[in-house]
């Protein structure tokens, strides 16, 4: 916000802005804020359904448990996979950020492979599970376990769309400003599934293999 | 055609989901359906459809979207009305042998569908349609800080609220309660469309709440005018941020809970299932850790409404401004930490127990706070009785009684015997009335002017007013009595007739609040058809203190030609008394978003996508999905998103609105 000495009791009160920017209603600030606002009310959704996996995470009603149907070296593979992309995505921004709109592409392009990389491992993951008789109704466990790990997943493919989306934009209308402001808000989302799946990779897989 | 190809068309809609059976259901359906054909057919001769679609429905005019949001709200109050009055009426007469008009499956649908409807489409979107009316107006901002979001909120709430009109007709509603406890929610118990149908709408409409709160709050942070500093936003804009703060803290949960459930009856999962380790305490714990906080979210902002009026109305700043806020913000952070009062009967042992019997008792005090604030400031005021003063002083003699039973219900022991009892039905009952909705028709009352150039009719307004506040005490103080004798809620049928006189009393309640309904409706038909000698030339009818005061009245399109410097707390009557003058010249061009259908079409999509997934039909949903996310991402295509209102049409308006000034001094 436009802070301006004023003032308070002065003798001439000035009641309007004599130069008035064009203020962009809010402008990229406003944007920035508003997305870390949403991406906290959706960190809260994973904090729901970690605390959901807490619950029930020994209810295994008689079924598989993790030490028999997690394979943490494709896990390991999935989670390189996920921390690569960051920092490909990293990669891109300062090339955003000095307007270079090939590089920003390329290094966009890379992130979305290691994107899909992630979210077909993932998926062969849960087909093997499910041929297995681990599906997500066997148990609790199950059901908490697909559905954190999937909704996860979810996340990622909507950046995966998103980055489709910024790739054609991108050479469209190159890095203008509101092209700017949506690859900050990308890599924002990016970065924090990646935050997420630390969490998931920690808790779900790591935790649930050792007890 | 076969069966099989019939049910993949429509899933499991048929000709038996049609209540042509029921003679209540089927009349209303006839009525509305008249109703709904008279409107567009009158809407067709007047050739209006084009007007009410450029003008309003694709509207990003936070202006417009708000009075839209008011709309829904009253016409769902209407529905939600009239589900009370049905129960009372049951409940007035299903006495021993007589069993009542309605069948038991119905009875509970209508119990369901009341608290929902009257929470989610009522409540909600009357406060944020005040919030997104007034708040902009009052930082001196043109507008939100993301104005298609701000359309698209409004339009998936809409969606929501079809959707619950629909299952009125097309299947059944849940049988549930408003929040739809597992187990019972779940599909072995009730397999049929009403909890599919409670879900989906509700989910639609969370969202669209969801991305309303964010925008409310990056508005509030990033848009106030130069001056402006958070200690002298006026306190609606507080009690509005805090409020959106916590519904974004809040509706994750929910939406988490719901979606849940939806796994549990769609996929098969085992969250709340009382098999294979399901946890159907999680499912309270999470709807509760959404649903306590969320009458703070309603409550806040009509706090700061009747901030505002009291200070107004009193003629005088409000007193303990500071005060205010801290209590706003420590009810915010509290509110968080008192949920498991819903069901201290679950057995979660003393010590947590009494955690959370404490917190809640710990929120009456910053709560008194503000009661006594607002008598200080009427307190030596130069107090106007001017309508919406009326409903603050109903308010707090209502509201505080309702505190008390409140900080009853905070005890433990006490609970045990109270917990699904009237009594609680009322105590909410009370503090939802006397809290909230008095807030609002105050709030409606005091800002009608704002939006439309014209007061509300006074005669019927009172109408309202004294409807509502007896009709309150008459439907609600024999509640509590049969509460505190140990009568269960959502019970169709009595056996002990000696407690009837009291159903019966409540009953003419509910008839005076209908009066209390109605006079509000005549105030504003009676108010629009006297608008030359309501209306309000000065834009100031009030003698009002901040800054949406300062704009004509209803306020151009881009609210502030220039936007204004402000000095302090009340920042229009500071300029009032040092001799402001509105500016003559020295104009810019306007920048401003532009209309886009975007949100009407993407919130269709949604309602389709819902009624998909209720009725099973899966070509339809699938469809409908991959509409959603078509149109989304085509929506970011479109960068021409803005406009200019050039410097002369600006110059033309603000230079008329001074005539108009002149002309009413």
């Amino acid at each position: 916000m436009t802070e301006h000495a004023i003032d308070a009791r002065g003798a001439r009160t000035t009641w309007h802005l004599a130069e008035e920017e064009d203020h962009d209603h809010g402008g990229n600030g406003a944007t920035v804020l508003g997305f870390w606002i949403y991406l906290m009310s959706d960190a809260l959704i994973f904090a729901s359904l970690f605390a959901m996996f807490g619950v029930v995470s020994t209810s295994y009603a008689g079924g598989p448990v993790p030490r028999e149907i997690f394979d943490l070296k494709l896990v390991a593979l999935n989670t390189a996979f996920l921390l690569a992309s960051s920092i490909t995505f990293g990669e891109a921004m300062p090339h955003m950020e000095a307007g270079r709109v090939g590089p920003t592409r390329f290094w966009l392009a890379i992130t979305g492979l290691l994107g899909l990389a992630f979210v077909g491992v993932e998926l062969y993951e849960f087909s093997h599970l499910i041929a297995e008789g681990a599906g997500p109704q066997r148990s609790a466990f199950l059901s908490a376990f697909f559905t954190l790990v999937g909704t996860h997943g979810a996340h990622v493919t909507v950046g995966l769309i998103w980055i489709a989306a910024s790739l054609i934009q991108l050479g469209q209308h190159g890095l203008i400003q509101p092209m700017k402001r949506r690859l900050i808000c990308l890599s924002m989302f990016w970065h924090f599934l990646d935050i997420i799946w630390i969490g998931v990779f920690t808790f779900v897989y790591l935790y649930g293999v050792i007890r | 055609m076969s069966d099989s190809l019939l049910k993949s068309v429509f899933g499991r809609l048929t000709w038996e989901s049609f209540p042509f059976h029921e003679p209540i259901l089927l009349t209303t359906f006839i009525v509305v359906s008249l109703l709904g054909l008279g409107i567009v057919g009158a809407v067709t001769k007047y050739r209006l459809w084009g007007y009410l679609w450029g003008e309003w429905f694709t509207s990003v005019d936070h202006k417009k979207i708000g009075i839209m949001y008011i709309i829904l709200g009253i016409i769902m109050l209407l529905r939600g009305f009239s589900d009370a009055l049905m129960m009372r009426a049951q409940q007035a007469v299903a006495f021993g042998a007589n069993e009542g008009y309605l069948p038991a499956h119905h009875y509970d649908q209508i119990f369901t569908a009341h608290g929902t409807i009257m929470i989610f489409f009522v409540a909600i979107p009357l406060v944020v349609g005040i919030i997104n009316f007034v708040m902009p107006l009052q930082i001196g901002a043109r507008d939100v800080a993301f104005p298609f979001l701000n359309n698209l909120s409004f339009w998936l709430t809409a969606a929501g609220a079809v959707l619950v009109m629909i299952s009125l007709f097309v299947g059944e509603f849940a049988r549930t309660g408003w929040l739809s406890y597992a187990p019972l929610a779940e599909l072995a118990y009730s397999p049929d469309t009403g909890v599919d149908y409670y879900l989906w709408s509700l989910q639609i409409a969370g969202v669209g709440t969801t991305l309303s709160a964010i925008n409310m709050v990056a508005t509030i942070i990033k848009m106030r005018a130069p001056g402006m500093t958070m200690m002298k936003m006026p306190v609606f804009c507080w009690t509005a941020l805090c409020s959106n703060v916590l519904a974004i803290a809040i509706f994750p949960a929910l939406t988490a809970a719901f979606f849940l459930l939806m796994l549990d009856r769609y996929v098969g999962t085992n969250f709340f299932t009382n098999e294979l380790g399901g946890a159907p305490m999680m499912y309270w714990n999470m709807v509760w850790i959404w649903g306590h906080p969320e009458v703070y979210v309603l409550v806040l902002p009509a706090f700061g409404i009747y901030s505002e009026i009291t200070a107004t109305f009193s003629g005088k700043p409000l007193f303990g401004y500071s005060s205010m806020v801290y209590a706003t913000v420590v009810i915010t952070i509290l509110s968080y930490l008192v949920w498991l009062h819903h069901f201290f009967t679950m057995g979660a042992g003393p010590t947590v127990n009494s955690f959370f019997g404490i917190a809640t008792m710990v929120i009456s005090i910053p709560t008194g706070a503000k009661i006594f604030n607002w008598l200080f400031t009427m307190y030596k005021g130069d107090i106007r009785f001017e309508l919406p003063m009326w409903w603050v002083v109903a308010f707090m003699l209502t509201f505080t009684v309702g505190g008390m039973t409140g900080v009853l219900l905070a005890i433990p022991p006490a609970d045990f015997v109270f917990h699904n009892s009237l009594f609680l039905v009322a105590h909410f009952h009370n503090v939802i009335i006397g809290g909230v909705v008095f807030a609002l028709f105050a709030g409606m009352t005091y800002w009608f002017p704002k939006a439309f150039g014209f007061k509300l009719d006074e005669f019927w307004g009172k109408v309202a007013f004294w409807g509502w506040v007896i009709g309150y005490w008459i439907a609600w103080t024999p509640i509590y009595v049969v509460g505190l004798m140990g009568e269960p809620r959502r019970v169709h049928h009595f056996d002990d007739t000696s407690i009837q006189p009291y159903f019966v009393i409540a009953a003419i309640g509910a008839l005076i609040i209908l009066v209390g309904i109605l006079g509000f409706v005549m105030s504003i038909v009676m108010g629009f058809v006297k608008r030359k000698q309501l209306a309000d030339t000065t834009g100031d009818p009030w003698n009002g203190r901040t800054l949406e005061w300062s704009t004509s009245s209803p306020p151009p399109e881009y609210n502030f030609a220039i936007t204004p410097v402000v000095h302090d707390l009340d920042a229009w009557y500071d300029m009032k008394a040092r001799g402001y003058e509105r500016p003559k010249e020295g104009f810019r061009p306007i920048h401003m978003p532009r209309n886009t259908g975007s949100g009407v079409i993407l919130a269709g999509l949604a309602l389709a996508l819902g009624f998909g997934m209720v009725w099973y039909m899966w070509w339809l949903a699938a469809l409908s999905f991959a509409g959603l996310l078509v149109v989304a991402v085509g929506h970011t295509f479109n960068l021409k998103r803005d406009y200019f209102i050039p410097e002369d049409e600006v110059t033309r308006t603000e230079s008329e609105r001074r005539q108009l000034l002149a002309a009413g001094a």
